[in-house]
């Protein structure tokens, strides 16, 4: 009974927060934009700001959040080396089988398997979040208008609600929020977290890093995707070159 | 004649050729084909769409090799082609960002045959065949674009086939029937799929028809004029497949810039979300190349009627040769047409920005004055210029006009690359 009423819930929340949202949306102040090491075309992650990023996922946003298409063994692109994202993975129970008994048992996480969520399943989720979905974060940066500044934005951008501004009971105001009713609270606050490079954990610092991570989470090939394709456009130049010059000889006789 | 013909030394070719000259073939249709000197470089569009249509058919079957066309399943399998097969990010953004390379070239070669009146006698079926090629290419991207199953992929695929129901009586049931359900759902993507996958090799198939129907009479040219001898004319190689090979090279940096530096610039969002029957995307747009159809059916108030003209738009491309009654191809030689041709553009332009924003206050307006010009375009415009303009005179011929001696040497006129 409770769950269904927590379904339904769940179910209007969806229908009318989007309709809501559109009415708002014009109050929306542009999004801060912040300098990213990925930017341009020889952008590249900050590996250091990604692993402070990893940080703050595990110990902030993972109580909530699952990364659904992140491995253990991605984390190597970060700079762990094997034994750390060994020993990563290990901290991690999952569930594996059937044994040769038929059972399903439990076992420490190993490289290569992806990284657990927090919850069995989307019910699950919504149950235990006042019938709110926590989104899959592993696509979060590509799956929003503004990417990793709407991200930092919708981090950093909670308010008090405006006099007047009709807040819903356990909703929070968020700047950059479709509609500016947010279900999740603040997830960020200064020293949340103690980052192990003595870099200081204020509220910012926390969105910049964690952001970072999660670009790199959504889009993992950027680097590789960049130094090709500065290889392919230094040939095509060079390519084009030699065509023209082709094309003039070519045709120099039949102007 | 075997024996004559440069370069067919070798005694495996002849023997081959004697008894399928496909070799013979090749050296008529590209060596010795005649091609008007004057061509533009507007005229390496239709070699670069040949050349899309390939890169699409052979990323795609590679990407078809790791794709897995099951609603719980798809979207993840799209995902592992991006993180964890090799190059598989690499195959994805070519055939995403290819299709909307596809698109923009074969609509710059299709307004290049409505500025220099390529369709009109005798190639009117050239130019059918090329609208059916536009059609089926909507068809196959439309139904490519449902494949990821991401929120905008299932939310098309709701719309768009939910435009059936507005045929009367039947509407609906035909809607069920393409779903293979009572709602999009599994069966539909996995026809989809199948679809995708089948149509463009009736592409290819109807590409052929295509050239074959160009090959009959030659390429147009922007003089509009017949070729009138070989002083008009250049062999196709060297002289152009030089010219085309230039040409793509360019191309490929326009496309190679999308793939690498900006390979979702041109898509949404919301197509990284997974599919969610549940929850309709606050705003649901088609890609960049299907919006000005998409402007022109939320034009109209009327459902039925919005279709009609949706489809319309592309099917009155079939009459074009017949609605244009000005004996005369190039508008280079129409005063008034030569700019009646970019109000066309702006048109198609404005429709597109329509396309992509929400329906309300001035894009309405906009959007609907645009369809109402479309139309007027073709329907008003197009016949009544043919009577009303009195063209420039032609020139005598290609060569008399382009060559500064006026062709006087016949010797000029180019000759096949000597062999190496």
């Amino acid at each position: 009974m409770l769950k269904r009423l927590v379904v339904a819930a769940a179910l209007s929340a969806m229908i009318f927060v989007p309709a809501l949202s559109s009415r708002a949306a014009d109050e929306t102040p542009p999004l801060p934009h912040q300098q990213w090491s990925f930017d341009g075309v020889f952008g590249t992650y900050d590996r250091a700001s990604a692993q402070r990023g990893f940080q703050v996922y595990k110990e902030v946003c993972s109580a909530c959040h699952p990364v659904k298409h992140l491995y253990f063994r991605d984390l190597a692109d970060l700079g762990y080396n094997e034994d750390e994202v060994k020993a990563i993975a290990s901290t991690y129970e999952v569930t594996d089988g059937p044994n040769d008994q038929g059972q399903m048992y439990q076992r420490p996480a190993r490289p290569s398997d992806p990284i657990p969520g927090p919850f069995p399943n989307d019910l699950a989720a919504r149950a235990a979040n006042n019938g709110a979905l926590p989104p899959d974060l592993s696509m979060i940066v590509k799956a929003r208008e503004g990417g990793p500044d709407y991200v930092y934005g919708l981090l950093t951008g909670y308010k008090d609600a405006p006099a007047g501004f009709n807040l819903l009971p356990g909703m929070y105001y968020d700047e950059y929020f479709a509609g500016h009713q947010i279900a999740m609270p603040p997830p960020l606050s200064d020293n949340a977290v103690t980052f192990a490079d003595g870099t200081s954990a204020t509220v910012p610092q926390m969105a910049h890093d964690v952001v970072t991570f999660l670009a790199w989470a959504a889009e993992p090939n950027l680097e590789p995707r960049h130094r090709t394709g500065f290889k392919v456009l230094l040939f095509l130049v060079i390519a084009a070159g030699v065509f023209y010059a082709t094309k003039r000889k070519i045709w120099a006789t039949v102007h | 004649m075997a024996d004559t013909r440069p370069g067919a030394a070798s005694r495996v070719i002849r023997w081959i050729d004697h008894r399928l000259p496909f070799v013979a073939m090749l050296q008529h249709e590209l060596y010795e084909y005649p091609t008007p000197r004057n061509l533009s470089y507007w005229w390496n569009f239709g070699s670069l769409a040949g050349i899309m249509l390939v890169v699409m058919i052979v990323t795609g079957i590679f990407l078809a090799m790791q794709y897995t066309p099951h609603a719980e399943y798809a979207f993840d399998s799209v995902e592992r082609i991006m993180r964890d097969v090799d190059y598989g990010w690499m195959l994805r953004y070519a055939h995403m960002n290819g299709a909307s390379m596809f698109f923009a070239i074969v609509y710059i070669h299709l307004f290049r045959g409505l500025y220099y009146g390529s369709y009109k006698q005798p190639r009117e079926l050239l130019w059918i065949l090329g609208v059916i090629i536009l059609i089926l290419m909507i068809m196959t991207a439309f139904m490519g674009y449902v494949l990821p199953w991401g929120q905008m992929s299932y939310w098309a695929a709701t719309v768009i086939t939910n435009l059936f129901s507005a045929i009367p009586v039947i509407g609906q049931t035909i809607v069920t029937f393409l779903w293979g359900g009572f709602t999009v759902g599994n069966p539909t993507l996995n026809r989809f799929y199948a679809l995708h996958y089948l149509l463009p090799f009736i592409i290819v198939a109807v590409v052929l028809l295509h050239l074959i129907a160009l090959h009959r009479f030659g390429s147009n040219n922007p003089l509009g004029i017949d070729m009138k001898g070989p002083q008009d004319t250049l062999p196709f190689h060297p002289y152009f497949t030089i010219k085309d090979l230039f040409g793509l090279v360019v191309f490929l940096m326009v496309y190679s810039f999308f793939v690498f530096y900006a390979p979702n610039f041109l898509g949404s969002t919301e197509n990284y979300i997974p599919a969610n029957p549940m929850q309709t995307p606050n705003h649901i747009v088609p890609e960049w190349y299907l919006l000005p159809y998409y402007a022109i059916l939320r034009s109209v108030p009327n459902k039925l009627l919005g279709v009609i003209l949706a489809f319309g738009s592309i099917f009155l491309l079939f009459l074009v040769p017949w609605l244009d009654t000005s004996p005369v191809r190039s508008a280079r030689f129409r005063p008034i047409y030569k700019w009646v041709f970019w109000l066309l553009v702006i048109d198609v332009i404005a429709l597109g920005w329509v396309g992509f924003n929400p329906p309300e206050g001035l894009v309405v307006t906009v959007g609907q004055v645009a369809t109402l010009y479309y139309f007027v375009h073709f329907l008003i415009l197009f016949p009544l210029l043919g009577k009303l303009e009195r063209p420039r005179p032609l020139p005598l011929s290609i060569s008399s006009a382009v060559l500064q001696d006026g062709g006087a040497q016949l010797g000029r006129a180019g000759a096949p690359m000597a062999n190496p």
